[in-house]
């Protein structure tokens, strides 16, 4: 189909009338998920459980399904990171994409082989990251936010080591000041690093030419934007693998 | 003539349906073109369409079917609409009134609440099948601007209505998805540099949304507001837009 449509010419009679050929199979497709819905909200009830009760906090408290993945992400960065700046970026990302993708191919058509690096990074960002997050929220945590298989009974007083350290502590850093900058220093080092290795590797796959059509505007949003993307599980192996706590430690914000 | 026949003419053919239809009943070309300029609704659609480009392995139906649950959640939202009340003494004294003793009521309650869970999935269905088609490109990029602000006010949709059956499932949760807005930088209590513009937690970024220090009754009323009126009509707005550019910039495919 990606060949008939990339076509210059289009034949005179490949369109056809709304009424009926759309606007039927918008109202066949609407009635089919009304009939689903209908039979779904006869057999299963919305959940309604006892009267509020702002003295008793449940445990574990979970945001609405949707949300999992940034209460999720919590685990790896403080609230204000997790929570605030990163959803923020995630729109704000989202919205900039038509702008940093200037591939004129699969406008309007599937195409993947000339697409293969934004599908790729869309598919980390939402399929990977974003539902496999909600995913553990929402089946894998128990009381504390601890880790447990759907099978498994929740046991509200299952003990789990704190054995996470800060990465300038883990290093051997004990002054606060010489931890900071050892922080700054080594987020510092990431971005630096994570930007010139994809100038490199878009200059080696796209080439020079691709480049300067691109503009280094574009290339910055995206390169920052990613780097970003990718610091989610960078932080999430390093705490898994290292138990590091924090990268950054100073008295107003840690990452 | 058949009997059908001229029942069908005595109903098509009267001052009243030619009042209501501007067009005739024929099914001539010309008159399929007016069934869908003529039409306030259907006029938002093109009167032809790209064959290639209404086919379901293309579009997946899915932005007309996130509008559709869209329709389901308002509908079904004014008819709860007549029974709760969002008042923190009874709110869920109404719910509960609302499961046992309204006809249809818990029907109408589930209805709603599976369409906004599926409205919340189709529109991230929706987002992910323009991405494969690429149909965020020029001349697009301003709908899918758009598209991702629909996307943040179905978000918003579901999570203040999350908290309007006023039980533990749904103050908690509220409570865990607005803690947020108590860290953010400089707005928040808890957030970096909070001292610097004096934020404190009964006058910060999550006191806005909550309408005071805790969750409580203000809170209902305002997610209750925020829910029936601010959101949709916010949200109706920039469907129009979505919808007019849809209109505008081609209906699916690759621009003309």
């Amino acid at each position: 189909m990606a060949e008939a449509t990339r076509e210059k010419k289009l034949p005179v009679d490949d369109k056809v009338h709304t009424w009926p050929h759309l606007v039927r199979l918008e109202f066949l497709v609407a009635l089919l998920v009304f009939v689903v819905l209908i039979i779904w909200s006869v057999s299963i009830d919305a959940p309604l459980e006892e009267a509020a009760n702002p003295t008793r906090t449940p445990n574990p408290s979970k945001a609405p399904w949707y949300f999992l993945g940034l209460q999720e992400m919590l685990v790896y960065f403080d609230p204000w990171h997790a929570g605030v700046v990163l959803p923020s970026l995630i729109i704000v990302g989202l919205m900039l994409i038509p702008f940093i993708d200037i591939n004129p191919k699969g406008n309007g058509y599937y195409c993947f082989k000339d697409r293969k690096y934004e599908i790729l990074t869309f598919f980390l960002g939402f399929h990977v990251l974003w539902v496999s997050m909600i995913i553990i929220g929402t089946f894998f945590r128990g009381p504390g936010w601890n880790l447990f298989w759907p099978w498994q009974r929740w046991d509200p007083h299952k003990v789990v080591a704190l054995t996470n350290v800060d990465l300038p502590y883990l290093v051997g850093f004990r002054d606060y000041t010489w931890s900071a900058v050892f922080g700054v220093v080594v987020i510092g080092a990431y971005f630096v690093l994570f930007i010139a290795g994809f100038y490199w590797w878009v200059l080696r796959i796209k080439g020079r030419e691709f480049l300067e059509r691109w503009g280094m505007v574009r290339f910055m949003i995206t390169a920052v934007l990613v780097a970003l993307m990718i610091s989610l599980p960078a932080k999430m192996f390093l705490r898994l693998v290292f138990n590091v706590k924090y990268i950054l430690v100073t008295p107003w914000l840690n990452i | 003539m058949s009997l059908f026949e001229k029942i069908k003419n005595d109903i098509v053919e009267n001052q009243v349906w030619k009042a209501i239809f501007r067009h005739g009943y024929e099914d001539t070309p010309r008159n399929r073109v007016m069934m869908v300029t003529a039409n306030v609704f259907l006029h938002l659609h093109p009167a032809k369409v790209r064959r290639h480009a209404i086919r379901m392995r293309f579009t997946w139906c899915m932005g007309g079917l996130t509008f559709f649950m869209f329709l389901v959640t308002a509908v079904t939202g004014v008819y709860l609409m007549f029974y709760y009340r969002p008042v923190a003494e009874y709110a869920y004294s109404d719910m509960k009134y609302l499961e046992f003793d309204m006809p249809f009521g818990m029907l109408m309650r589930n209805m709603h609440r599976w369409a906004a869970h599926t409205m919340v999935v189709f529109v991230w269905l929706h987002m992910f099948r323009v991405f494969l088609t690429g149909s965020y490109k020029p001349p697009r990029e301003f709908n899918w601007i758009v598209g991702v602000l629909l996307l943040v006010l179905t978000l918003l949709l579901s999570f203040t209505g999350y908290l309007l059956p006023w039980d533990q499932l749904s103050i908690w949760a509220v409570t865990v998805g607005s803690n947020m807005a108590r860290a953010t930088p400089l707005l928040g209590n808890e957030g970096p540099f909070a001292d610097l513009v004096g934020a404190n937690p009964i006058y910060d970024a999550r006191a806005f949304l909550f309408g005071g220090g805790e969750i409580g009754p203000h809170t209902l009323l305002r997610f209750y507001i925020l829910h029936c009126i601010f959101i949709p009509l916010v949200a109706s707005i920039l469907m129009i837009v979505h919808f007019w550019r849809i209109r505008r910039d081609g209906f699916s495919g690759p621009p003309l």
